[in-house]
């Protein structure tokens, strides 16, 4: 398991080195100077250069790069140009919206995905597995904007039974939080859970393929019991280690789904910076999410390390 | 003599794989539903001046947010514009956008990956970590953060999109080339002194060309998708210029007294994406039939 984790972690140090780069090269995409436009319309010498200095821009690139990542390494993102915050403080003010949207999101996800991809294999080319081939291809071609504003149209506007924009505290007001997150969280686990359901379906038909199903089957057990406690629960591993590999993306969906429904979460707070050229903003929200997406992938693949015994043992074989 | 003639000419010829695969295409019925709608929708954007009933840029103030209607099919917008033109017209940005960055992803994509499989060593390590870098950064981010730093336009839009999509078509063919390259027949090259160059060229490359041409169909799906949300963000196609993500945008604003703006530009993303997907799908199952 150590041996294990300490090669997973060798392969990601040069994956993050390379992120970084990435990210601190896409300030070099700016035409021109960038304290120029950093400085805003006014363009005042005396903040130009201050931000040559405080960005170190009369320095070669790869110095550049080492101050910047040595303030990446201390906590130091830099700073919002217009609200004159620490770009990590606005993350962390902003990321718990988010992360409570994509754990509803994901919720739905794999509650809809899992069930559909369980009925559409052991219905297998019924009309049940076609339906949800169906649902699986409309989750996976719907814009999820387009379906949000689908929704406000019929439950907010059309049926009044939901709010169709702003975020309430869940510790300010438990019910009206859900009440205003269950249209965004759906439209953003909607192409998950097409995603998933596909996983299942595929594992869930190897699963039911094999042997020791075939063994429950021959010694009578009830066909639920061996649907549910032999095939879905082998099936399962790879479908929620990809389940936390999705987790990721919705970080991203999570843009446009913010966007769509005004909720203040990190998805906006990447679009207003975009807008208001607060590229430091910009840049901090790529990082964090690339990191995040990083560590999640990291501890997937422990965790199906963990879970998987066949794994274990190879790996203690090559040892 | 005669009959051993006719036995010869009696069997079935031999069959190219890539026609036996166009045939197993053929035979999917939604791969021909999905190649029919494309083809219709390239089709509208080719002919947008002589289809499209309306200007779609001219506005009428006495025709604001009209209900779909004999004069205008889809309604009228904001400021009294035709939806469906507007809907025909924008038909090219989408398509434009997702041809274009899957080029642009492409043409940076399959020389670097098939650089790496068939070098191997430290460039293919090297190449790989920059893709996993370039993975780890979620798509739709990268592409904003790229469009966000080049300033916002459909070209930029493009470019951003195709330089997102770019990983996947080096791993794709990297992973294609390091099983293509100990083949029996690249080994037979090498054998017969065929340079490098010309091994990687002549040999490798045209073997990895099916899952390349299946994961190019579901990245202009992918593509069109990203094209539209950048143009609802304000990063793609900018106004007065019709964009269905841009119409989008706009469209929300009115959604309580003209729902019709909204529902035509979205349905065209969602039909045009779903072809896409359709056709991808298809050519995947028709190049590999043991994937079903």
């Amino acid at each position: 398991m150590f041996n294990y984790l300490l090669q997973r972690l060798a392969t990601i140090v040069p994956t993050l080195f390379f992120v970084s780069v990435l990210i601190f090269g896409l300030q070099q995409l700016l035409p021109g100077d960038p304290a120029m436009i950093l400085a805003g319309e006014e363009r005042d010498p005396t903040v130009i250069a201050y931000l040559h200095q405080k960005l170190h821009l009369d320095e070669p690139l790869p110095v550049r790069y080492l101050y910047w990542v040595g303030g990446v390494f201390r906590g130091d993102l830099g700073e919002s140009q217009r609200i004159q915050k620490p770009v990590l403080d606005l993350i962390v003010e902003k990321l718990p919206v988010t992360i409570e949207l994509a754990m509803l999101a994901i919720l739905i996800a794999l509650t809809i995905g899992i069930t559909a991809g369980v009925i559409s294999a052991v219905a297998r080319d019924t009309v049940w597995d076609y339906a949800a081939n169906v649902f699986a291809l409309w989750g996976l071609s719907t814009p999820n904007f387009w379906l949000g504003i689908m929704l406000i149209l019929l439950f907010s506007v059309t049926l009044g039974w939901l709010p169709a924009s702003g975020y309430v505290s869940p510790f300010e007001d438990l019910k009206g939080n859900l009440a205003g997150m269950i249209m965004p969280a759906f439209v953003l686990g909607n192409a998950t859970a097409a995603v998933l359901m596909r996983h299942t379906r595929s594992a869930m038909l190897q699963v039911l393929g094999t042997d020791y199903v075939r063994t429950a089957r021959a010694k009578g057990l009830d066909e639920r019991v061996v649907i549910l406690k032999h095939a879905l629960r082998n099936a399962l591993t790879p479908v929620i280690t990809l389940g936390a590999l999705e987790f990721g993306t919705l970080l991203s969906g999570a843009v446009l789904t913010e966007q769509v429904f005004t909720i203040p979460g990190f998805g906006k707070l990447i679009v207003d910076a975009v807008f208001n050229r607060d590229y430091a903003v910009v840049q901090g929200v790529v990082l964090f999410t690339a990191t995040a997406y990083i560590t999640l992938n990291l501890l997937a693949d422990l965790a199906y390390f963990i879970v998987n015994p066949r794994l274990r043992d190879r790996q203690e074989a090559v040892a | 003599m005669t009959t051993a003639v006719a036995d010869v000419g009696s069997l079935p010829r031999e069959i190219s794989p890539g026609r036996r695969a166009l045939l197993r295409l053929a035979r999917r019925r939604g791969a021909m539903v999905g190649l029919g709608v494309v083809v219709f929708f390239i089709l509208l954007a080719i002919f947008a001046p002589l289809v499209a009933p309306f200007d779609p840029l001219a506005t009428s103030w006495s025709a604001v947010r009209k209900a779909p209607s004999a004069a205008h099919w889809f309604g009228t917008d904001e400021i009294g514009r035709d939806v469906l033109s507007r809907v025909i017209w924008g038909s090219r940005a989408s398509l434009l956008a997702g041809v274009v960055s899957v080029s642009i992803a492409l043409a940076l994509g399959v020389p670097i990956g098939l650089t790496a499989g068939y070098v191997g060593g430290w460039l293919d390590a090297l190449i790989s970590r920059m893709t996993d870098a370039m993975l780890a950064c979620p798509f739709l981010i990268l592409a904003i953060a790229l469009a966000a730093f080049l300033g916002p336009s459909l070209t930029n839009a493009m470019i951003a999109i195709g330089i997102s999509a770019t990983p996947i078509f080096i791993r794709l063919t990297r992973a294609q080339t390091l099983q293509v390259k100990v083949e029996d027949y690249v080994e037979a090259a090498r054998a017969v002194g065929n340079s490098q160059l010309r091994i990687a060229l002549r040999h490798v490359l045209p073997n990895v060309v099916p899952p390349l041409i299946v994961q190019a169909t579901l990245a202009i799906a992918a593509a069109v998708i990203a094209e539209a949300a950048l143009s609802f963000l304000g990063l793609g196609q900018q106004p007065p210029a019709p964009s269905w993500g841009s119409m989008l945008n706009t469209a929300k604003n009115y959604i309580d007294n003209a729902p019709w703006m909204a529902v035509w530009p979205g349905l065209s993303i969602f039909l045009l994406v779903l072809s896409f997907n359709l056709l991808g799908d298809g050519l995947r199952d028709a190049f590999d039939p043991k994937s079903r």
